[in-house]
């Protein structure tokens, strides 16, 4: 069903282009389309994902409760200081040579998945990022919002949530817009742990055709992609605009 | 030191232990960010100063490349760099009367790759700082009688450098993650070295998390240089 629609979408795409693309693409299309529909799909449901566990790790940082504020610290410095391609290969190869008997059933079905793993990667990676992002957003808004939420009475974790954590949003938007930007271009590296995402496909083609306009046209592919993501920022953006009512 | 290897186990110095091959893997990745980042600091300044000119025809080619550069992957420039690099080189031979079969070095092919991405980086810091000097001091210094390279060179340019290093160590940071992407096009930096010794001795997991781990110490000693550098650029700043 969800994959006939895939299907459908990347022929009319195709067939869109075919008059206007030169022969090498209108051969290679459907994967190109196919590979871009994989980073898509990845994306979004990483930084969906990744969003709402930013915000559990920002709010566990700033609790001041050092349980909970060590392993989110600890969390976030790695996933901070270490390369994302060096993550992708400890989790994929490194993990996943435990095999069946190191890991058992359950986690091997989940460590043996290309995709699973490189969508949990991309999760972890953006969500220490993000929260970064979203703790420096936090120390903008003005301490007396937080100290009026908590005299009227309400529970510490109900005002982060719905007094500092929304303007918090607002204050980090532009930041988080380029977050999003890194991440697609980051998301390129899941190709090396044989995801066929649109990189993975544009290195089969290169590795066939040798034709170096293949990354072109990859490249091309990209930046719509960054173009989509950079006008759904900022129409999300206006809306803040609109609804503090500057 | 015999103790200390056996406690290493295959990660242990000396003969038939990684230990060694992996420093020597962090200090290529050391070299090639070193490389990388002044190269594309270098070129960074070049694009700013095409950016920031009047005329339109420096302006649209720097402001293209910026734009291209910043939304298209790190992984796909450092392929086609490499890639190109060789057919490039290739075809400028042969249409010179030399013999073709040229091959670029994977060190420089990697540091080219790095270097052209990080100059459109590079750039939009350097243009921020230009535009962070504030107005009021250029127009004291036309007001007492010096030219615009004066002003440039006396004024803009020792202050460039206290507004652009927060930028610039971020860029940094990002540059020496970056260098593992080279691991792909089969240069010895740190993380290759990691695979082909996990391959090696069938222990990937522990390769790996070394090789994290060594990327975790480069990065955490940048940033205390950095925070060191980021105090004394504010040396004498309102608010700092």
């Amino acid at each position: 069903m969800y994959q006939d629609l895939k299907f459908w979408v990347s022929d009319t795409i195709c067939a869109g282009l075919s008059p206007i693309s030169g022969p090498l693409f209108a051969k290679t299309c459907s994967r190109f389309i196919d590979g871009f529909l994989v980073t898509t799909e990845l994306l979004a449901l990483a930084c969906g994902i990744g969003f709402f566990l930013a915000i559990a790790l920002t709010f566990a940082r700033v609790s001041g409760r050092s349980v909970l504020v060590w392993p989110a610290q600890i969390f976030v410095y790695v996933f901070r200081g270490t390369p994302l391609l060096v993550q992708l290969w400890i989790i994929y190869f490194g993990v996943g040579s435990l095999g069946e008997q190191g890991l058992g059933p359950v986690l091997w079905t989940f460590f043996k998945n290309p995709w699973l793993v490189g969508l949990l990667v991309l999760t972890l990676n953006t969500s220490a990022y993000v929260s970064e992002i979203f703790r420096g957003g936090l120390a903008n808004v003005e301490k007396g919002q937080m100290e009026a939420a908590l005299s009227i009475g309400m529970p510490w974790l109900r005002a982060m949530r719905r007094i500092m954590l929304p303007q918090a949003i607002r204050i980090a938007w532009p930041a988080y817009g380029n977050e999003l930007i890194l991440m697609m271009k980051g998301s390129a590296l899941i190709s090396t742990i044989t995801v066929m995402d649109l990189m993975g496909q544009t290195r089969t083609i290169f590795a066939r055709n040798f034709d170096l306009n293949t990354y072109l046209y990859a490249a091309i592919l990209y930046l719509v992609l960054a173009a989509c993501i950079s006008v759904f920022v900022a129409v999300m953006e206006r809306r803040f605009r609109r609804s503090v009512g500057r | 030191m015999e103790q200390i290897n056996t406690v290493l186990g295959p990660l242990s110095f000396g003969q038939g232990g990684w230990g060694d091959d992996l420093l020597n893997g962090a200090l290529l990745t050391l070299q090639l960010a070193l490389c990388a980042m002044l190269a594309g600091l270098v070129m960074g300044l070049g694009l700013a100063g095409m950016k920031l000119s009047r005329t339109r025809m420096l302006r649209w080619p720097a402001a293209a490349y910026t734009l291209f550069m910043r939304g298209v992957p790190e992984f796909l420039i450092l392929l086609f760099v490499f890639f190109g690099s060789d057919s490039l080189i290739n075809a400028v031979a042969t249409s010179l009367g030399f013999q073709g079969g040229y091959e670029v070095p994977k060190f420089m092919a990697a540091v080219a790759g790095l270097s052209i991405i990080f100059a459109a980086y590079a750039c939009e810091i350097f243009r921020g700082a230009y535009l962070a000097v504030p107005s009021g001091q250029i127009e004291a210094g036309q007001a007492i009688g010096l030219s615009r390279s004066q002003v440039f060179f006396r004024i803009r340019f020792p202050q460039l450098w206290r507004f652009a290093i927060p930028g610039l160590g971020n860029l940094w940071m990002v540059v020496l993650k970056d260098t593992s992407l080279a691991a792909v096009i089969a240069l010895n930096e740190l993380l290759r070295i990691a695979k082909l010794g996990g391959e090696t001795e069938q222990s990937p997991l522990l390769f790996f998390v070394a090789a994290g781990a060594l990327y975790l110490m480069m990065t955490s000693l940048s940033d205390v240089v950095r925070s060191a550098l980021e105090r004394r650029a504010r040396r004498g700043m309102a608010g700092a």
